[in-house]
């Protein structure tokens, strides 16, 4: 039998083609526009080519040194908080409770921090380490150890991670324990007829099965750090001096705070391209060590 | 090797446990022999994994003592226990090739080397898993990944007894018959004791040399198959077992004739009058019972006639009871008048459920 051709069918997909223009193609043109011009106000722009890519990629100038003293800055943090989130947050899902009112109770405890809003947390945190006012900051003076986030940039940093840690090991934990809980009790069970230690169900059983969830952890976790703003800005604003300046940040300052147009577009579509390109890599690589396990 | 012994074990998941409702095992006392092949049938939620659970160790029970040998085990936690388990769902450690599945026991009770390896091959070769040692156990099919959780604890060479959790419910009927024919051959060959717990009748007929019959936490009836269907200890164990099950009907008894639905029906025992207000019943298999032409025995109505290919089953009403009987190949029924012939030494009577014994002379 011939298929009937009927190109009417396109009419169904412009609804969607038209959403997706609006929402992403359009918005994300007009940044690529700007990053070729340079424009001096009064709405006058010059076409300026690749320029921008060039100072932008070129660590010599003054744009390209800023832009990757920033990106060391977001790698270095996104390296820190996966190494204590995730292994934090793997321990905190295998003691929690498996069934029982504490199930629930432990459930809300840990969502809590997920559900406050970004600038609340880094509010929260601003104050609560203040060396002068603040529980924590005081406290820890207190105890004779010199820190002050606002002057010190080892503090500044340590306040930082600690609040991401605070805020996010509770996603790690409770993903890890979705896995947990796909376990059927027959492998615990099996596992006590086998003699298997706590270390071999751990290395046999459970990390097997949270593998998945792992994953998807380590993702939401790298994007997201690798893109954070909310939270330092409120906290150090960037300081002290640019010790802790992201590149989120940085693009802010240059696009509204000394009005760079083309520079802050050609930065835009450079750390989209990083992450995309970060997170394409990682997906593709994970999801070739899952086929070759299989 | 060991025999294991069940001293007035009984087990309740509510802490004090008042009437007997309140017991998901009922106080009971039981020796398994060494070697044996036993099969433990009932219904779901009878008691039959409590019971599984405690002899491995899984749960402690709540009354009673568990010996292996005349050692008392109750307490010991099941790694120290040398019994191994076989459970509903295949467990497999996915990331383990079937290699060191087999011998991830072994090495956890801290066996290394050559010992390892040996006995490793032995139990694949038992269990012609030997092709397929070197592939992670991801991928692999249900009756394989059975395989090797048998194998687990076929590996190590202390085991006393292997508990079968309903072991064939996750494979392919095809494969079911194969996997059991395996077992039994492991049976002979390795001199283990076996339980297999299971609620398929046919499953636990053909592999057991004993089956232990459970209903409601409690065991009804411990016997060799043949037992089991010809001289049932129990109603359940009569409707339980067998396909279609024991006809239950209610009569009078007195001597050697049943009274039925007003028609007297001869038995093989004499029995003393019965009227301690008890339910009185006679049970009679499908398979005593005979459909003659009208008037050569008991007259009945039938209803029905079921063709399972090997036999004609006929369901019948005697004085409106339903009941059913065999077809013999050679009568045509007419019409729906014909007459029951019943063997006289296949009736058994009970009381309130439970056999009742006769006097045979």
């Amino acid at each position: 039998m011939d298929k009937p051709i009927n190109q009417g069918a396109w009419l169904l997909v412009l609804p969607v083609l038209l959403i997706v223009a609006f929402s992403a193609i359009v918005p994300l043109m007009t940044v690529v526009n700007y990053s070729v011009q340079d424009t001096f106000g009064n709405n006058q722009f010059f076409w300026n080519g690749i320029g921008w890519y060039q100072e932008l990629l070129d660590p010599t100038t003054d744009l390209g040194g800023r832009f990757f003293d920033a990106l060391w800055r977001n790698l270095l943090f996104s390296f820190l908080i996966l190494a204590i989130e995730v292994p934090l947050g793997i321990a905190v899902a295998l003691s929690m409770p498996r069934d029982g009112w504490r199930v629930a109770a432990t459930l809300v405890v840990m969502a809590l921090p997920l559900l406050i809003p970004w600038n609340v947390v880094g509010t929260i945190w601003q104050i609560f380490a203040r060396e002068d006012i603040g529980l924590l900051g005081w406290v820890v003076n207190r105890l004779g150890i010199p820190y002050n986030y606002t002057a010190d940039p080892l503090s500044a940093w340590v306040t930082i991670v600690v609040m991401d840690v605070w805020h996010w090991t509770s996603l790690v934990a409770l993903l890890c324990y979705a896995g947990l809980r796909s376990i059927p009790d027959a492998f615990y069970q099996a596992a006590r007829i086998d003699g298997a230690s706590q270390w071999a169900i751990f290395r046999n059983i459970q990390l097997p099965k949270m593998h998945r969830v792992l994953l998807i952890a380590v993702l939401l976790r790298f994007m997201d750090s690798f893109m954070i703003y909310t939270e330092p800005f409120v906290v150090t604003g960037g300081g002290p001096g640019n010790s802790t300046t992201f590149v989120s940040i940085d693009l802010v300052k240059l696009a509204l705070g000394q009005f760079d147009l083309g520079k802050a577009a050609a930065l835009s579509i450079v750390y989209n391209l990083i992450i995309l390109a970060v997170c394409w890599v990682f997906y593709t690589v994970m999801t070739r060590m899952d086929a070759q396990r299989n | 090797m060991a025999r294991i012994d069940l001293q007035n074990l009984g087990h309740s998941y509510t802490p004090n446990p008042k009437s007997d409702a309140d017991y998901a095992l009922k106080p009971m006392t039981h020796v398994w022999e060494q070697g044996g092949a036993y099969a433990l049938l009932g219904p779901s939620g009878c008691g039959k994994t409590t019971l599984l659970n405690i002899i491995s160790g899984l749960l402690t029970p709540s009354e009673g003592r568990v010996l292996f040998d005349g050692k008392d085990v109750t307490t010991l936690p099941t790694e120290a226990r040398n019994i191994a388990q076989v459970f509903q769902f295949p467990v497999v450690y996915d990331t383990m090739t079937v290699y060191e599945n087999l011998a991830f026991p072994l090495r956890n009770r801290g066996l290394r080397g050559p010992a390892v390896d040996a006995r490793v091959r032995e139990i694949a070769e038992l269990l012609d898993l030997t092709p397929d040692l070197t592939r992670r156990g991801r991928g692999l099919t249900a009756d394989a990944k059975q395989k090797i959780s048998l194998g687990r604890g076929l590996v190590r060479p202390d085991v006393a007894a292997i508990l079968f959790d309903e072991p064939l419910t996750v494979i392919d009927p095809h494969l079911k018959w194969e996997l059991r024919s395996k077992l039994k051959a492991l049976h002979r060959a390795l001199d283990l004791t076996m339980i297999y717990v299971t609620h398929d009748q046919t499953e636990a007929l053909t592999f057991a040399d004993k089956v232990v019959v459970m209903h409601d936490g409690r065991v009804v009836q411990i016997g060799r198959p043949d037992e089991l269907f010809a001289r049932p200890a129990h109603v359940f164990v009569g409707h339980f077992i067998g396909s279609p099950g024991m006809n239950v009907l209610p009569a009078e008894v007195a001597g050697r004739a049943a009274k039925v639905g007003g028609h007297v029906i001869p038995l093989g025992r004499a029995y003393p009058p019965l009227t301690g207000g008890e339910k009185i019943e006679v049970g009679v298999r499908p398979e005593f019972a005979t459909l003659a032409p009208a008037g050569a025995g008991v007259p009945v109505r039938v209803t029905r006639i079921d063709d399972l290919g090997r036999v004609r089953i006929a369901k019948v009403e005697l004085s409106g009871l339903p009941m059913a009987a065999t077809v013999p190949e050679s009568l045509a029924v007419n019409g729906d008048e014909a007459s029951l012939i019943v063997d006289p030494a296949m009736v058994h009577v009970y009381a309130n459920g439970a056999l009742v014994e006769g006097e045979a002379a």
